[in-house]
């Protein structure tokens, strides 16, 4: 990151709550009672007051939050990165040491979100009072900043160091402590308004984001509506997702983990070929998912076309393929759409036509005083209709027929992978060809049988 | 599935604009008209005093909320994880990073796994250049797996079919869909490879045909910055809901660009949306650091997934497959995995050197994978549960 050019334009302090939410835990910190254990530390000859040791802030986290002692490091190390806390011996690294390592807490005049953005001037006087101070203990970084500052600001130059002069001077008449901890407190700050390179900056954020005036017309419309509508009680609403967790925990690899093994776990592809879309056996937690709702199976390729086979049998696959159709339409190309409609109208509508859908009267005679004028949403109640006439009819009678219970029966449950003994047989990564290269899947052979069949090693 | 019917309006031209939108009647002089939403919008300010109508809109706005959150309020007779205590608790994960992708040479803003569950398309800033107009913010894989969509600080969103054809140029192909007035937050495909959901940092949402370029539909409302969208897995594939700078998530019909459902319980910027897998509820994540689980039959928030030592916000969620786990990707460079039914937290995972930016779930639920702005990705999946046990944190 280049030092030098002001920070990458943010949001405005308000919009920081992070930092209001650090402030509160530092308070916290430091109260007396309930606070982290403040000590006197010895620094070279000097004794600074109120300091407190790495691990103590650790603990205190710990205890505080309830949480695991790393993240109770991790919260510190944060608060630390955003200067918060500060090191006291080696304040050129702002990071956490759970050990005798002592910190003191930032003065509020330092605070983030006090001083932010930091001003270019202030920058200038603190990198001069270096300069002054020590000749040439400005690190890489700072020089190169310091130089381009000089360019920058080249006219108000002589304030530049008359300030720095002034502050060094009234930094003499201070105790040799006060200097020092001022001394930290300033170079902290500055750490983290100004990170050198290869540091994270904390303060960086993603683009600008504004804000504009709601349209109080569209809102006083949708508040109107919205009292009008029905609403669920909380308690059948929340039962649902018992039940629905309940039914798919099994099937959640992130949960319950799969059979043979989860693929990125043991770099062993087999669940993905046994699930491929298309594959002549389909394994049992698939075939199951079929039943638990009509989307699901619609959703699955090889349940459709199954489904699809049942409808055939009964004489109704015109239904699955009417919403097909509509599908299509609905999701397609705009210039394609009155081609589409067209389509639809000579093969499912028509009177007479090839494959006539059973839609009630009511619903046909606005559809087809609809096509006049075309468009996507055109069959939209058509293919409602349709649907849910497959649902609550062909799709319960497709579960309790032979044929899907020959499907359930048929599908095989793989055998758990064993895990390799021997760490270092190792098994080399083949990529997957992208779907961009294969436009048609292609099936693989068998890989598993009924019930106990073997898995793949 | 949601058994509610959305408002149908008649779709057509609009007497105003002669733009093909869904229309409402408006009347003007005693005669009917059909305008579409900006145009009654229009109508609806102009000819009154300025001051007069701001002020009189913002009360009867006030009033109105108020009332919504009584109605809201009056069915809500038990919390979540007071049902949920019934069920068995998830006991402790080891989780571990399985991949780590490291190509990108800057932060990582967005990703989108393929529908064969392996590829992943990513996004991030632009390396080596200052100019802020290369942070691409938004990727999305196509349902066929042939092409992607991107966009940022550029306004567009741009699809690119993939090639691997070394000597073919993948810009060159680029062609531009999207056009809005501010940078592109979010980008989905829909169905198919032909249509294009997009959100803007210009407040609005807008669904655009991908061969022609022809803006479809267009959702007004959010009062700032869109930041995110998820499109609902419901039968009747009609909703999508949004996320935005105004603390505001709302569900929006495709088909007449209304919105139909809002929720205002954030205390900050909503980052991410994620629909719960059934589409009765959806997830989001904010800069407050909390994620909250709103149902859309009820009409409310029924959860809050937050803790005291969580400060940072949340950048991105997305639910494992059974809806049980709610992964998000937090500001301080962490993940927390929630269980979303007790409300807790099951899980915290390091790793990442920078914020995580985006984290999505893989289409078959085997892994998830998150982007950060350490440059990196990182692929993680379950290798260990172990069973519920007594543990002195995250009760």
């Amino acid at each position: 990151m280049a030092a030098g050019p002001a920070p990458p334009p943010g949001r405005p302090r308000a919009q920081m709550p992070h930092l209001r939410k650090m402030e509160r835990v530092v308070v916290s910190m430091q109260d007396p009672d309930q606070g982290v254990k403040m000590r006197s530390q010895r620094l070279l000859v000097t004794v600074i007051p109120h300091a407190v040791t790495g691990s103590d802030v650790v603990q205190w986290l710990a205890q505080k939050f309830c949480v695991s002692e790393e993240e109770a490091l991790h919260l510190g190390t944060v608060l630390v990165q955003h200067g918060y806390i500060y090191p006291l011996r080696d304040p050129r690294s702002l990071m956490l040491r759970p050990d005798e390592t002592p910190y003191r807490f930032q003065t509020p005049y330092f605070w983030t979100s006090t001083l932010w953005p930091a001003a270019e001037l202030d920058y200038a006087i603190y990198l001069a009072k270096k300069n002054i101070r020590k000749r040439g203990t400005l690190v890489d970084y700072e020089k190169d900043c310091y130089d381009r500052l000089h360019k920058k600001i080249n006219h108000a130059w002589d304030l530049v160091l008359m300030q720095a002069r002034e502050q060094l001077r009234a930094a003499k008449q201070r105790r040799k402590g006060d200097r020092l901890v001022i001394a930290c407190q300033e170079q902290t700050y500055w750490l983290v308004n100004r990170p050198p390179p290869g540091a994270p900056n904390v303060l960086e954020q993603g683009p600008g984001r504004g804000s504009c005036a709601a349209s109080r017309v569209l809102m006083i419309e949708y508040f109107r509506k919205a009292l009008g509508r029905t609403r669920v009680k909380s308690s059948v609403c929340l039962e649902a997702y018992l039940s629905f967790c309940g039914q798919r925990g099994p099937h959640d690899p992130l949960v319950s983990g799969c059979l043979p093994s989860n693929p990125w776990i043991s770099d062993n592809d087999a669940y993905w070929v046994m699930n491929a879309p298309t594959v002549a056996a389909p394994t049992k937690l698939r075939v199951e998912r079929w039943g638990f709702s009509f989307r699901e199976l619609l959703e699955d390729p090889m349940g459709r076309a199954h489904f699809m086979d049942f409808l055939g049998k009964e004489f109704s696959g015109e239904n699955l393929s009417f919403w097909e159709a509509c599908e299509e339409l609905r999701y397609g190309t705009q210039a394609q759409v009155p081609t589409l409609v067209d389509a639809v109208y000579e093969q499912f509508l028509a009177p007479g036509a090839a494959r006539w859908v059973n839609i009630d009267s009511r619903t046909m005679e606005q559809t087809l005083e609809r096509l006049r004028q075309p468009h996507r949403y055109v069959l939209d109640d058509a293919q409602l209709h349709i649907y849910m006439l497959m649902k609550k009819d062909s799709y319960p009678r497709f579960l309790k027929s032979d044929m899907y219970k020959g499907l359930l029966a048929e599908a095989g449950i793989p055998l758990e992978t064993k895990r390799r003994v021997f760490p270092f047989t190792w098994r080399p990564r083949h990529s997957s060809p992208s779907p961009a290269l294969l436009p048609t899947p292609v099936e693989p052979t068998a890989a598993c049988g009924p019930g106990g069949g073997d898995g793949v090693a | 599935m949601c058994d509610q019917t959305f408002l149908v309006n008649v779709f057509g031209s609009c007497d105003k604009c002669f733009k093909q939108r869904a229309l409402r009647p408006v009347f003007k002089k005693s005669q009917q008209l059909s305008y579409c939403s900006t145009c009654t919008e229009i109508m609806a300010t102009e000819g009154l005093h300025e001051n007069e109508t701001l002020a009189s809109l913002k009360s009867e706005a006030e009033s109105l909320k108020g009332k919504l959150e009584e109605e809201r309020a009056k069915l809500h007779d038990v919390e979540l994880h007071q049902v949920a205590e019934r069920v068995e608790a998830l006991g402790q994960f080891v989780m571990k990073t399985r991949r780590t992708l490291k190509g990108h040479g800057n932060k990582v803003l967005c990703m989108d796994w393929c529908k064969d569950k392996r590829r992943i398309v990513s996004s991030s800033q632009e390396h080596a250049v200052t100019m802020p107009c290369t942070w691409v913010m938004a990727c999305a894989y196509a349902p066929s797996g042939c092409a992607i969509a991107c966009g940022g600080l550029d306004n567009k969103c741009s699809v690119y079919p993939l090639t691997f054809d070394k000597n073919e140029n993948m810009a060159a192909k680029k062609k531009s869909v999207a056009m809005h007035t501010n940078y592109l937050s979010a980008c989905s495909f829909t169905n198919s490879d032909m249509q294009i959901l997009t959100a803007s940092g210009d407040g609005t949402c807008a669904l655009w045909d991908v061969e022609s370029g022809q803006l479809l539909q267009s959702f007004h409302g959010h009062g700032a910055d869109v930041l995110c969208l998820d499109l609902a897995p419901s039968e009747t594939g009609n909703t999508f809901v949004s996320g935005g700078c105004d603390k505001k998530a709302m569900v929006w019909d495709m088909r007449s660009g209304q919105c139909v459902q809002a929720f205002e319980t954030h205390e900050s910027d909503i980052n991410s949306v994620r629909y719960y897998p059934s589409g009765d509820a959806f997830a989001s994540g904010s800069d407050d650091a909390t994620c909250r689980l709103y149902d859309l039959r009820a009409d409310r928030e029924v959860a809050i997934y937050s803790k005291e030592s969580i400060i940072f916000g949340a950048s991105s969620v997305d639910f494992s497959l059974s809806g049980r786990l709610l992964f998000a990707g937090y500001n301080d460079y962490t993940i927390n995995v929630w269980d979303v039914l007790k409300g807790s937290r099951v899980s915290i995972l390091f790793g990442h050197e920078n914020r995580v930016s985006t984290l999505r779930v893989s289409p078959d639920g085997t892994a998830f994978c998150s982007g950060s702005w350490d440059h990196t990705l990182r692929v993680r999946g379950m290798v260990f549960r172990f069973p519920v046990c007594e543990r002195r944190e995250d009760g």
